[in-house]
C-alpha cells in the first residue's frame, strides 16, 4: 500500500505545530468599516459596482436576518458571535480590476504559490497531462483575484468566472438561478449571506457539454477581524457533467473568524455535477484558542429527471463546523450522493451531515459517513433522509461510522428518517468502536510502530470515501487525514 | 431578535386552573407538587420545536384538558374491569386501578407472593412513606414535562417492596382501566423497589373506552438494586379516542438482568418513554416493543438508556406496522458516559408500511463520549416484501392472510426475544395482542 507508507512519512515530517497553512501574508488592505447594517451593504454592493436589482435582492434578505434569530440546536458550543465587531469587506488595495495576472500583487501570487496552488497557467501546464489539469479560480478574503484557464472553458461554451463578474456579464443567468436553491429566508446564516456575500465561483455547463477539466476554488481568509462570505452557484443545464474542487485555508491567529458561506447546484435533466471539498480552515491551537467558524449552507437540487449530485467532503479544519451539504431529489430517477469524513481532533467540534429529501419517484440516494475523533474535540454526524407522498420506489442506503482514539473525545450520531411512502425502502446503520487492540497487535507485530498502525488502519476505516474523490484530491486528503491524527496516539 | 414572552395556550390555562383546583385535595406534600407544576407552567405543553417532542406536537393535538378523575363506585370499577381483557390466561396477583385509584376490592392485596410488600401511592403520599424518597432516581426523567405534570397530578397508584433474595414465582398484574362516557385525566405513580438479589415479573395492561379523550399519564418506576432479575411486560389497550402518555423508568444497579416489553395496539394518540440508567456494572437491560397502528393513530416510543457504569450492555428492539393514515415514531438515544467503558449497546428499529398514507418518523441517536465500546444502531422502513408475498401467495394462502402472516412474524420478533421460550401462556398473551389487531384490519 504505497499510499499509506506516503501518509506515514508524512505525518513524521510534520512538526509538533501542525497547521501548515497559518502563515499570513501582509499586503495593504482596504475594508469597510466594521460593523453591518444597510449602509455597508450599499458600500459592498458599491464597491462591486452592482445593479439596482442585486441591491436590492440583498437589503431584503438583510431585512430578513434581521428577524431571525441564531440556531442553536447543533452539537456546539461557542461564545456568542457579535456580528457587528466584524469587516464585512477586505480586498487587497492594488486589487482594481486586474485584467491578467501580471497586474495581481505579487504577494498573492506568492501566497497561492506558498499553498501549492499555482494561478500561472503555464507553470500549471508543467508536467501535467492536458485531461489532468484544473482551472483554478482564487479567493481571497473578499474578492477573486484571479480565474484561470477561462478561455479554454469559453471554448467549450463553460462560464467559469467570480460571481462578482457573473451579476455583470450573465445577469439573465444569476437572476435565474441565484436563491432557487438556498432561498434568502432560508436560515440564519444564508441570509446572513445573502445580505453580503462578496465573492465566490459561478459556473454555468451549457446542455450536452461534458466539462473538459475540473473546476476549482480556492478560498483564502486573511485578514484580521473579517468574516468570509462567499457564495457559489453551479448549474449544470441538460445532459451536462462537470466535477467541482474546493480548497479552503486561513492563517494562525488567537481570534477565531466567521466563514458563512452558501453553494447552490442545480442539475437539471441527465445532467451530473460532482462537488469536492477539502476543508482545511486553520482548527485553533490545542487549548482551542483561535480558529475558524465555519457556518456554511450547501444544497443541490436534482431539478431535471436522472440527474445525479455528489457531494464528499473531508472535513479537518475549522474549529467549529456547522454544514450539511443536501440534495432535493426533485427530478423522476435522480439520485443524491453524499461521501464524507470528518476529522476532529484538539478542541474542534463538528456538527455536521447531510439531508436526502426525496420528491420524485425512484429517486435514489446514499450516505457513507466517517467521523474520527480524537483529542479533546466532538464530532456530530446529524443527517436527514425523507420521503415524500409521492417519492415511489425510493431507495435510500446510509452507513455511518464513528471511531473514536482517546477517552476525552466524544462522537454522535442524530439521524433522523422520516418515511411517508409505503413503497420507499431506508436503510440506515451506525456503529462506534474504537480502534481494536487485536487490529493493532495483528499490525504491529508485522513490525510497524504504533502511529504506523493507526494510520494504517484509520485509512483503511476511510477508505469507501477516499476512492470517491477525484484523483488530486485523494492524495492530498490522505496527506490531511495524517496530520490531523498526528499526535492522538498514547 | 428579543425572546417573547410565552402565552399559555387555551389547554394550557384550563390544566393551571385543574391544578389550582386539585392541590389542596391530592394527598402529600404541596409544595413538591407546586415544584413540579412550575416546570410545566414554564415550559409549557411540548411541541414541534421542543427537540425530543419534535413529530409528537402536544399543544396542537391536546384540544381540551379533561379534568382529573374522581375515584369510582365499586360496581362500576368492577364493570370496567372485567372488561379488560389483558393477560387474562396468566395467574397473577392482580392489583386493579379504575380511573386512576385503586380499586382495593377487586385486587388480591390479601393473596401478594411471599416477600413481597404493597402499599398504595395515596397512602404512602398521605403518610410520608420513607420509600417515596427513591422516586426520581433519573435526573433526565424528572426533567421531562410528561413527568412533571404527573409528579404535580399524581393521585394514586401502588407502592411495592420486594425483600431482598426473595425469588417471586407468581407475576405481578398492575391492570388500569378508565370508563366513563365523559373524558377524564388521570395521574397515577407506580414505585416498584427490588432488593439485592431478588427476582419479579410485572405486568402492566391498560384499557380505556373508544371514542372517548380519555388523558391518562401514567408513570412506573423501578428501582433494581444490585443482582436482581427482572422482567416487565405491558400492553397499552387504550381506546381509539385517548391521549396517552406514559413513563417508564429503569434504575438499575450492579448485575442486574431488565426486560421490558411493550405492545401498542390501536391507541388514539400515545407516547410511551423509557428511561434506563445503567448505574452499576455488568448490567444487562433489554427495551422492546411492537406498535401496531391504523386510522389516523400516532405513537411516539421515545427512549433514553445511559450507560454511566462500565461492562454493560443493553438491546433494543422496535417493531411498527403502519396502516391508514397512521404516524409511528421511534427516537432512541444510547449515551455513554466516559466512564462507561466496555459498554456494548445496540439498537434497532424497523418499521413497516402497509399503506400510503401511513408515516414513519425514525430518529435513533448514538451520543459516545468513551472510546472502547462497541455501540450501533439501525433503522429501516419500507413495504412487506414483495417476494415473500409471492412465495406464500404461490402455495394457496390468500394475499391478506399472506400479509397476516408476515406482519405477525414481523411484529413476533420482539416477543420472542423478551419472553423466556418456555414460557408458552406469556408468548400467547402478547401474541394475541397482535393477532387481534390483525384480525380487525381484515
Amino acid at each position: 500500500m504505497p499510499a499509506v507508507q506516503e501518509t506515514i512519512d508524512r505525518v513524521k515530517e510534520i512538526d509538533v505545530d501542525q497547521y501548515k497553512y497559518g502563515f499570513e501574508t501582509i499586503i495593504e488592505m482596504e475594508k469597510a468599516p466594521k460593523g453591518l447594517n444597510e449602509d455597508i451593504i450599499r458600500f459592498i454592493s458599491a464597491k462591486k459596482n452592482e445593479p439596482e436589482w442585486m441591491l436590492e435582492w440583498r437589503l431584503d434578505a438583510y431585512r430578513r436576518w434581521l428577524t431571525m434569530q441564531e440556531p442553536d440546536w447543533a452539537r456546539v458550543n461557542y461564545p456568542k458571535i457579535d456580528f457587528n465587531d466584524l469587516y464585512y469587506y477586505a480586498a487587497p488595495k492594488s486589487n482594481e480590476a486586474p485584467k491578467s495576472l501580471d497586474e495581481v500583487d505579487p504577494e498573492i501570487l506568492k501566497t497561492y504559490e506558498k499553498l501549492g496552488i499555482p494561478l500561472r497557467e503555464q507553470e500549471m501546464l508543467a508536467g501535467i497531462a492536458p485531461e489532468n489539469r484544473v482551472a483554478v479560480d482564487a479567493v481571497f478574503d473578499s474578492v477573486s483575484v484571479a480565474t484561470t484557464f477561462k478561455k479554454e472553458l469559453a471554448e467549450a461554451g463553460v462560464i467559469f468566472c467570480s460571481i462578482s463578474e457573473a451579476v455583470h456579464e450573465h445577469p439573465e443567468l444569476v437572476k435565474k438561478y441565484l436563491g432557487t436553491v438556498v432561498p434568502k429566508s432560508d436560515n440564519f446564516y444564508a441570509s446572513l449571506n445573502s445580505a453580503v456575500f462578496t465573492d465566490g465561483s459561478f459556473v454555468y455547463v451549457p446542455p450536452g457539454v461534458r466539462c473538459p477539466m475540473e473546476l476549482s476554488t480556492y478560498f483564502r481568509i486573511n485578514e484580521k477581524e473579517t468574516g468570509q462570505f462567499e457564495r457559489t452557484l453551479i448549474i449544470a443545464d441538460k445532459g451536462s457533467y462537470v466535477s467541482y474542487l474546493e480548497g479552503c485555508t486561513a492563517p494562525q491567529r488567537d481570534e477565531n473568524q466567521l466563514h458563512a458561506a452558501v453553494v447552490e447546484l442545480v442539475a437539471l435533466d441527465d445532467a451530473e455535477i460532482k462537488y469536492s471539498t477539502v476543508q482545511n480552515w486553520y482548527p485553533g491551537d490545542a487549548q482551542g484558542k483561535g480558529g475558524i467558524y465555519n457556518f456554511v449552507t450547501k444544497r443541490g437540487d436534482c431539478r431535471g429527471k436522472n440527474s445525479i449530485i455528489t457531494w464528499t467532503q473531508v472535513e479537518t479544519g475549522s474549529a467549529i463546523t456547522w454544514k450539511y451539504p443536501s440534495c432535493i431529489l426533485r427530478g423522476d430517477g435522480s439520485r443524491g450522493e453524499f461521501y464524507s469524513i470528518a476529522v476532529s481532533n484538539g478542541r474542534q467540534q463538528i456538527d455536521s451531515g447531510t439531508k436526502m429529501i426525496h420528491l420524485g419517484k425512484n429517486t435514489t440516494s446514499r450516505i457513507i459517513s466517517k467521523g474520527i475523533s480524537a483529542g479533546h474535540s466532538e464530532n456530530t454526524y446529524r443527517g436527514l433522509v425523507s420521503a415524500h407522498r409521492k417519492a415511489s420506489g425510493a431507495r435510500n442506503f446510509t452507513n455511518c461510522d464513528s471511531l473514536l482514539i482517546g477517552n476525552n473525545c466524544g462522537a454522535h450520531t442524530v439521524p433522523y428518517i422520516e418515511s411517508k411512502n409505503a413503497s420507499a425502502r431506508f436503510e440506515h446503520e451506525a456503529t462506534t468502536s474504537k480502534i481494536s487492540d487485536e487490529q493493532l497487535f495483528y499490525v504491529m507485530q508485522r513490525g510497524l510502530d504504533e502511529e504506523e498502525a493507526v494510520a494504517l488502519i484509520v485509512n483503511g476505516f476511510v477508505k469507501d470515501v477516499l476512492q470517491k474523490l477525484p484523483m488530486e484530491f485523494a492524495v492530498e486528503a490522505q496527506k490531511l487525514i495524517s496530520i490531523s491524527l498526528e499526535g492522538s496516539v498514547g | 431578535m428579543a425572546d417573547m414572552e410565552r402565552i399559555n395556550t387555551p389547554v394550557e390555562t384550563a390544566i393551571a386552573e385543574h391544578f389550582a383546583g386539585a392541590k389542596a385535595v391530592l394527598p402529600g406534600d404541596a409544595g413538591a407538587r407546586e415544584t413540579a407544576f412550575a416546570r410545566f407552567a414554564e415550559a409549557g405543553l411540548p411541541h414541534r420545536r421542543v427537540e425530543e417532542w419534535k413529530y409528537t406536537d402536544l399543544r396542537s393535538v391536546m384540544r381540551e384538558a379533561a379534568p382529573l378523575a374522581p375515584a369510582l363506585a365499586d360496581d362500576d370499577a368492577v364493570a370496567a374491569l372485567e372488561a379488560s381483557p389483558w393477560f387474562a390466561g396468566i395467574e397473577a396477583a392482580r392489583i386493579a386501578i379504575a380511573n386512576g385509584h385503586v380499586v382495593a376490592s377487586a385486587s388480591d392485596f390479601a393473596d401478594l407472593p411471599e416477600g413481597v410488600s404493597l402499599e398504595t401511592t395515596a397512602q404512602a403520599l398521605a403518610s410520608g412513606h420513607p420509600d417515596l424518597a427513591a422516586l426520581g432516581a433519573i435526573p433526565e426523567a424528572s426533567e421531562n414535562i410528561a413527568y412533571a405534570l404527573n409528579s404535580a397530578f399524581m393521585s394514586d397508584g401502588v407502592v411495592i417492596r420486594v425483600a431482598a433474595g426473595t425469588k417471586v414465582e407468581t407475576p405481578l398484574h398492575l391492570r388500569f382501566v378508565i370508563t366513563g362516557d365523559s373524558a377524564v385525566a388521570t395521574a397515577t405513580r407506580t414505585l416498584v423497589i427490588v432488593e439485592k438479589g431478588a427476582s419479579v415479573t410485572l405486568l402492566e395492561s391498560h384499557d380505556s373506552a373508544d371514542d372517548v379523550a380519555h388523558q391518562p399519564n401514567n408513570v412506573v418506576e423501578i428501582v433494581a438494586e444490585d443482582e436482581t432479575e427482572i422482567a416487565h411486560f405491558r400492553i397499552d389497550g387504550h381506546g381509539s379516542g385517548a391521549q396517552a402518555l406514559s413513563t417508564l423508568t429503569a434504575h438499575l444497579g450492579a448485575h442486574v438482568a431488565f426486560d421490558t416489553l411493550n405492545m401498542i395496539a390501536r391507541p388514539g394518540l400515545v407516547r410511551h418513554q423509557v428511561f434506563m440508567t445503567f448505574a452499576g456494572e455488568h448490567s444487562k437491560g433489554g427495551v422492546r416493543g411492537a406498535t401496531m397502528l391504523g386510522e389516523r393513530q400516532h405513537a411516539d416510543t421515545t427512549l433514553f438508556v445511559n450507560h454511566v457504569a462500565p461492562h454493560c450492555e443493553s438491546r433494543e428492539l422496535f417493531k411498527t406496522a403502519l396502516d391508514g393514515n397512521a404516524t409511528g415514531v421511534f427516537q432512541g438515544r444510547i449515551a455513554v458516559a466516559k466512564e462507561a467503558q466496555k459498554t456494548d449497546g445496540q439498537m434497532m428499529s424497523a418499521a413497516v408500511l402497509l399503506s400510503d398514507g401511513a408515516t414513519m418518523n425514525n430518529k435513533p441517536e448514538l451520543e459516545i463520549f468513551a472510546d472502547d465500546v462497541l455501540c450501533a444502531h439501525g433503522a429501516t422502513c419500507g413495504e412487506l416484501d414483495d417476494d415473500l408475498l409471492f412465495y406464500l401467495m404461490a402455495r394457496g394462502i390468500p394475499r391478506p392472510e399472506a400479509e397476516a402472516l408476515l406482519i405477525e412474524s414481523f411484529l413476533g420478533e420482539t416477543v420472542e426475544e423478551a419472553v423466556d421460550e418456555t414460557d408458552e401462556a406469556m408468548r400467547e398473551a402478547l401474541m394475541g395482542v397482535a393477532r387481534t389487531w390483525l384480525a380487525a384490519r381484515g
